[in-house]
């Protein structure tokens, strides 16, 4: 353990998406909270599979009540799903023992949306960096040096390692969240909202800073959020949730610049513009009514309801998730996807 | 602009909070007008003041000092009895939060709430108050408001509260709505149905604005014209197109460069402004913004003297104004963004 650049990185592997199996597969995962008292059971997730290759970031879009917070939780098991499988570089983890669990950990690591309630106040910043690596067994001694050296990667001083996460302001406690996640040198990284509670001339700092570690260290992310700008920053490719469901899901660029199903056309043309000229210009779709509740989902496809091009068959038959056009890296949920 | 007197004018309005570590100045000297039927946003990060500046003029700041004057059609508030604001508020300015079930009484039903103000402002009966609720409620797109005057808050979705927050704020036909972060708490879908909702609103009445926030994109949709915000004093005012491509102070040009967007062609990396928001407690002698400035700190050791030591005031051509020491207006200088090479 020279520098923490060398101790860190898994160097990211030639992606060869033929033969090896990709780093994360989410197969049919589905996830019902029992409903209170009388109230309906709630299924927050409903058959969400998807794949995360080494090194690749897909984003997780959606609104609030999608799904997405959940579903990245049921990656790491701070949920246990109620059916459907995640398979982490090829074993399913979805049923493993916690003791058996304990190894694969050091992998995967969340980064949450606050963090300053996501971090212990009454931890100095060595404890909640040093921790994940003392419970996977290093010595104090040791775990202090990494903790420096992840203190270093992530910008923050050094010299500041005994100091409390009141003492750092929100941008840095970030920082904090994410040096302790990297601790264990995981190889995917689920980021829950990782910048939607920083001021905006902060968000910038910290997106830089996880591609600069993306790049460095060869991480994959899953990076969970409700905006729309900076999914299209971080993404390779994108997956666009509905009520528990996956609309859409493809290259980033295609989703942006051509996007196949309903919701996701209205969630793009919904998000402001810093330019007032070009929102004047703008063609707005307004779509009418809220998301609808998860305890009582419509029948049919479920965005339904709000859609602007709902027939018949969209009242009853829920679409499959399916590839958009032929050739295309890209699938939609709808039974009048836009074409082109 | 050489103007008709303006429905709101503030000038040098400044707003202190006595903490048990010293008096914290959490509004410095801010001026700002907001002529009839015009929207105004107010921009900023956590901390610049940008909603203390919105209660202090509805005269909603709880043990804080203010001094300065706000006057709101030539009338003066700062200093007016609890007695005579309780007439104004709600009647001729009225104001709107970001979580709208925290503004609305649990216990009753939303009917009963809005008919409220009617009946405190215009002595009105029941009956007369309540079916002017079911026509607010209407206004403002509530579907079937005769059977849903008589609901509770609880049972209506987070799009369609603000919707009744809006019916309440506008019940009595106010002439300024204060709106502070109305959509911050919504999904985005919904933030789209309530900025219409607030276009629409403000062209039938003519009201005037104040929008609060610190959504960009936002204010590029509903602002006629802008004043940024940093560590309490304003940081640049300017309508809203010029804001946008030629703004003047360094931060909000890092702001506007350091926004991922949606229309953007390439993915270039971000270029973040370094460092955080100042803190209130220990504020900077000089320029707030001066240790995070890529002017400042690309200039001699005169000029970065001056911005570390020298309150800029509030300057520039007609009805664009900044206030830095070294502003970049463009009929002064064509210098090229001072983050120009600035890697984070």
């Amino acid at each position: 353990m020279t520098t923490a650049h060398a101790a860190l990185p898994h160097p990211a592997p030639a992606p060869d998406h033929a033969s090896t199996p990709p780093l994360l597969r989410v197969s049919d995962l589905t996830m019902t909270f029992p409903g209170r008292r009388r109230s309906a059971p709630v299924r927050a997730v409903d058959g969400v599979s998807f794949e995360v290759a080494e090194g690749e970031t897909l984003g997780l879009v959606g609104e609030s009540g999608c799904g997405k917070s959940t579903t990245g939780r049921m990656i790491v098991r701070l949920l246990e799903p109620t059916s459907g499988s995640v398979t982490y570089a090829g074993r399913d983890v979805t049923r493993l023992s916690q003791r058996a669990l304990k190894p694969l950990r050091r992998e995967m690591q969340m980064v949450f949306q606050d963090p300053h309630s996501s971090l212990n106040p009454r931890q100095s910043v060595a404890r909640i960096i040093a921790d994940p690596l003392l419970v996977q067994g290093s010595s104090a001694a040791d775990a202090r040096t990494r903790a420096r050296e992840l203190m270093e990667l992530v910008g923050l001083i050094p010299e500041h390692i005994d100091r409390y996460p009141h003492e750092f302001s929100g941008g840095q406690a970030q920082r904090i969240g994410i040096a302790r996640a990297l601790a264990t040198g995981p190889r995917l990284v689920v980021a829950d909202e990782p910048v939607s509670a920083l001021d905006v001339s902060v968000q910038a700092q910290i997106v830089n800073l996880m591609e600069r570690l993306q790049r460095e260290l060869g991480l994959a992310y899953l990076f969970i959020a409700h905006d729309l700008s900076v999914v299209k920053r971080v993404c390779d490719r994108v997956a666009v949730m509905y009520l528990g469901r996956i609309v859409e899901v493809g290259v980033k660029e295609r989703v942006y610049a051509a996007p196949a199903h309903p919701y996701t056309r209205a969630l793009l043309s919904a998000v402001p513009l810093p330019d007032p000229a070009a929102e004047r210009a703008r063609e707005r779709i307004t779509l009418l009514g809220d998301p609808p509740s998860p305890a009582a989902p419509p029948p049919g496809c479920t965005f339904h309801p709000r859609c602007p091009k709902a027939r018949e068959i969209c009242r009853t038959e829920a679409p499959l998730l399916r590839i958009a056009a032929a050739g295309e890296a890209r699938e939609v949920a709808c039974h009048f996807p836009e074409t082109g | 602009m050489a103007a008709p007197e303006p429905l709101l004018r503030v000038r040098d309005l400044t707003v202190t909070f006595p903490t048990p570590r010293g008096p914290v100045r959490a509004v410095d000297s801010l001026s700002f007008d907001v002529p009839h039927g015009r929207t105004l946003g107010i921009v900023g990060e956590s901390g610049s003041g940008k909603s203390v500046t919105s209660l202090a003029v509805m005269g909603l700041h709880t043990g804080a000092e203010v001094s300065g004057s706000v006057t709101l059609d030539g009338r003066e508030l700062v200093g007016l009895p609890d007695r005579e604001l309780n007439r104004l508020r709600g009647r001729r300015m009225a104001m709107i939060f970001q979580d709208p079930l925290s503004s609305l009484h649990p216990y009753y039903t939303v009917g009963e709430q809005i008919a409220e103000h009617h009946r405190v402002h215009f002595g009105s009966r029941r009956a007369a108050a309540r079916a002017r609720a079911v026509e607010a409620l209407a206004e403002v797109g509530i579907p079937e408001p005769k059977r849903r005057v008589g609901e509770y808050p609880h049972q209506f979705s987070g799009g369609m509260r603000q919707r009744v927050m809006i019916a309440m704020a506008l019940v009595c036909e106010p002439e300024l709505l204060i709106a502070d972060e109305p959509t911050t708490a919504l999904d985005v879908t919904v933030q789209a149905q309530i900025l219409d909702l607030l276009a629409r609103l403000q062209e039938e009445r003519r009201l005037s604005v104040v929008m609060i926030t610190h959504d960009l994109g936002v204010v590029a949709r509903v602002a006629h014209e802008v004043l940024v915000m940093y560590g309490g004093r304003a940081a640049e005012r300017a309508p809203v197109d010029t804001l946008f491509t030629e703004p003047a102070h360094p931060y909000t040009r890092g702001l506007l460069d350091s926004l991922p967007r949606l229309d953007d062609p390439d993915d270039v990396p971000l270029r973040a402004i370094p460092g955080s928001p100042p803190s209130l407690l220990e504020p900077a002698p000089g320029c707030a913004f001066a240790p995070r400035c890529p002017r400042a700190a690309a200039g001699t050791d005169a000029e970065r003297e001056r911005c570390a030591s020298e309150r800029p005031g509030l300057g520039g051509p007609e009805g664009h104004a900044a206030a830095c020491h070294f502003p970049s207006f463009p009929a002064l200088s064509a210098a090229p963004s001072p983050y120009e090479g600035v890697d984070s």
